[in-house]
């Protein structure tokens, strides 16, 4: 008797889905075990996360708080992703978009409100855009994997911001923390009254959703991005221009990154320290993968995450656990979507 | 004189985590794996060993279970990159997260508790050589066991049937198939070794460098380890000059920073160095020369 395995011709895009949900079951209950092996009881850490991040009012907005740069990151990721273009470097495009905006707001805060916000957008997204240029560049002239370099370019960004924070921006009023001044008053993005949504920023990241399936489905370059994607060799006989593609889906994820550090410095903290972000630009990666690339299951996904997120804050102050904690549902979760896929992928027959 | 001494001890102490991690890391690359996920395993190495040192009273204890746990979150990987054809990248991703919040789980009631830690042992008749012998001699068994690695690898590698193999299912799993090696094996064979080494790299830090459980005391070490291996382009004596180079600039940047040069400016370059070697590296005409695995993140896909 042999097993064989073949891949199989049609994917059912309900099974797909069912078959999502069943991993995401199984990481819950595989989680549970290991809570329960930490002496820490399940079902109460579930219930905490749950209540934090999506039944109490205020927990609610700070979901939606942490959906406005998931969303935007995921979203451009969605979108270099499916020209199989692999940019792991959103995480950098942030914090370059989030030191780009700092000194815009600290140097131009004498100019009003309305051409300042507008502008620190701008030059949050010309600055994310800029730095996924460089690995976009590497990878078309001189053929170096983009996996690698983007990546690198994070820890280059975080060294940036370092060096800024902890040397000529650092605020001389700060008791010696490693950050800017606040930004003035009129640098600030306006905010949802009670909470700390930033809602321009949360109105870019859903006109973004919109955008972006609108250039994916209904575009020529959303069709050429597919095919690019799907058979690099059906696209090249096809006569599209491949750099152009690689470039352009590059530039968006990298520009919509860049934006989400405008946001977090401007809508969040008002002012710049080493702490901006997360690690939302890897989180998204997890997103946009898990929203099986496509708008609605981005968003979808980007939602429930950024729950787990203020549920992993929660779970720190009700039950004293690490903040990293929640990092172990991060992981799982994709283990076993992962492992799952295979079964959506290929058929599996046992025979004589 | 002496203050040389011990600065250059030093650095090679700061890079041999980085050294016996990359070696590890070699192994799993050179079949053909993408490792992303170097940062997860080396993290629960730090907290295994710490905590089986600390429950058994036995440091040498703690590095056995590092091992064994490093091997086993390799295998995560392994399973889902070798047998369930997954997407490495992504995997990778999750490993290093799952690693990062697992740990702080279990080493959340290790913060701030002493450990019985491995000392400086000097390897008697060497360490009387002069100067030499008091840097590469007189310092932790473990550095001594990263040199040994070496020179294994090394001789495995180019010297040996064992690296014809390898190589040939790292460059070229169907025609490692058609000589009648199975390719999943070595996979498999790689990803234990590589996840036993880069194990024993965090609890390195736990029980020896630091040695304490701090959360996140990896601190990137792991992704360190992910662009060194490309830095050494994936060759084991190349790896030892990119360790030190490495741990050398961790060491310096504070020793420099009284001098007026800012400790990023300084701890960035390694990363701008990686990219502009992958920039030479990547030209075709090098890229042949050079051990790049050619099937690097690719599933291999056998369909009979």
């Amino acid at each position: 008797m042999r097993i064989r395995i073949r891949k199989r011709v049609v994917e059912s895009k309900r099974k797909i889905i069912l078959i999502k949900i069943i991993a995401v079951l199984s990481a819950l209950l595989a989680d549970a075990i290991i809570f329960l092996f930490m002496n820490v009881d399940p079902l109460r850490a579930y219930y905490e996360i749950l209540r934090a991040a999506f039944l109490t009012e205020y927990g609610l907005t700070e979901t939606i708080v942490k959906f406005i740069p998931l969303a935007l990151i995921s979203f451009g990721l969605m979108v270099v992703f499916k020209a199989q273009t692999w940019n792991i470097g959103a995480e950098g495009q942030l914090l370059m978009g989030a030191i780009v905006t700092t000194w815009v707001a600290l140097n131009l805060g004498f100019l009003p409100s309305y051409i300042i916000i507008p502008l620190m957008y701008f030059s949050g997204f010309i600055a994310g855009l800029s730095w996924a240029l460089i690995p976009s560049f590497l990878k078309i002239k001189l053929h170096v994997n983009e996996v690698l370099t983007t990546f690198m370019m994070n820890l280059i960004a975080q060294k940036i911001l370092e060096y800024f924070v902890y040397g000529p921006w650092r605020d001389p009023h700060g008791w010696g923390f490693p950050q800017t001044a606040m930004f003035p008053e009129n640098a600030r993005l306006p905010i949802l009254p009670g909470t700390r949504i930033h809602y321009t920023t949360l109105l870019l990241a859903l006109a973004t959703c919109f955008i972006l399936y609108v250039l994916i489905w209904k575009t020529t370059i959303g069709y050429e991005i597919k095919v690019v994607g799907g058979n690099i060799e059906a696209a090249r006989y096809a006569g599209i221009n491949i750099a152009k593609i690689v470039f352009l889906t590059m530039i968006i994820s990298g520009g919509l990154a860049g934006l989400a550090g405008v946001g977090e410095v401007g809508g969040i903290k008002f002012r710049l320290n080493p702490n901006v972000s997360p690690g939302y630009g890897y989180t998204g990666i997890v997103i946009a993968w898990l929203g099986g690339l496509n708008p609605l299951g981005v968003a979808i996904a980007a939602f429930l995450y950024s729950g787990l997120l203020v549920g992993g804050d929660a779970l720190q102050v009700a039950m004293r656990l690490p903040q990293a904690t929640i990092n172990i549902f991060n992981g799982s979760i994709l283990f076993f979507i992962l492992a799952f896929d295979f079964f959506t992928r290929y058929e599996i027959k046992l025979e004589r | 004189m002496n203050e040389w001494i011990s600065i250059i001890r030093t650095i090679i102490e700061a890079g041999t985590p980085l050294l016996i991690g990359t070696l590890g890391q070699i192994a799993i690359e050179r079949t053909g794996i993408l490792n992303l996920g170097a940062e997860g395993i080396m993290i629960m190495g730090a907290v295994t060993g710490f905590a089986f040192a600390r429950i058994t009273g036995n440091p040498w204890i703690g590095l056995v279970a590092a091992i064994l746990i490093g091997i086993f979150f390799a295998l995560i990987h392994g399973v889902i990159s070798i047998s369930f054809n997954g997407n490495q990248t992504i995997s990778g991703l999750a490993l290093t997260m799952f690693g990062i919040g697992l740990s702080g789980l279990i080493g959340r009631n290790y913060i701030g508790i002493p450990v019985k830690h491995i000392p400086r042992i000097p390897l008697f008749p060497l360490d009387k050589i002069p100067i030499l012998g008091q840097i590469l001699f007189n310092t932790n068994p473990l550095v001594y066991l990263s040199f040994l690695l070496v020179l294994i690898y090394w001789f495995i590698l180019y010297k040996t049937k064992i690296g014809i193999i390898v190589r040939a299912v790292g460059d070229s799993p169907e025609t490692a198939e058609s000589m009648g090696i199975s390719v999943t094996k070595v996979k498999y064979l790689g990803t234990i070794i590589g996840g036993a080494l880069i194990g024993l790299s965090g609890a390195y830090l736990s029980l020896i460098y630091i040695p304490a459980w701090i959360e996140g005391m990896t601190a990137g070490r792991g992704w360190i380890i992910v662009s060194l291996t490309v830095f050494a382009m994936w060759d084991p004596i190349y790896a030892v000059f990119g360790s030190y180079l490495f741990g050398g600039v961790e060491v310096m940047q504070y020793i420099l920073q009284p001098y007026g040069i800012p400790p990023a400016f300084l701890s960035m370059s390694p990363y701008i160095v990686t990219i502009l070697v992958l920039c030479i590296a990547s030209r075709e005409s090098i890229k042949k020369r050079l051990g790049a695995p050619k099937t690097l993140g690719k599933p291999y896909i056998r369909e009979k």
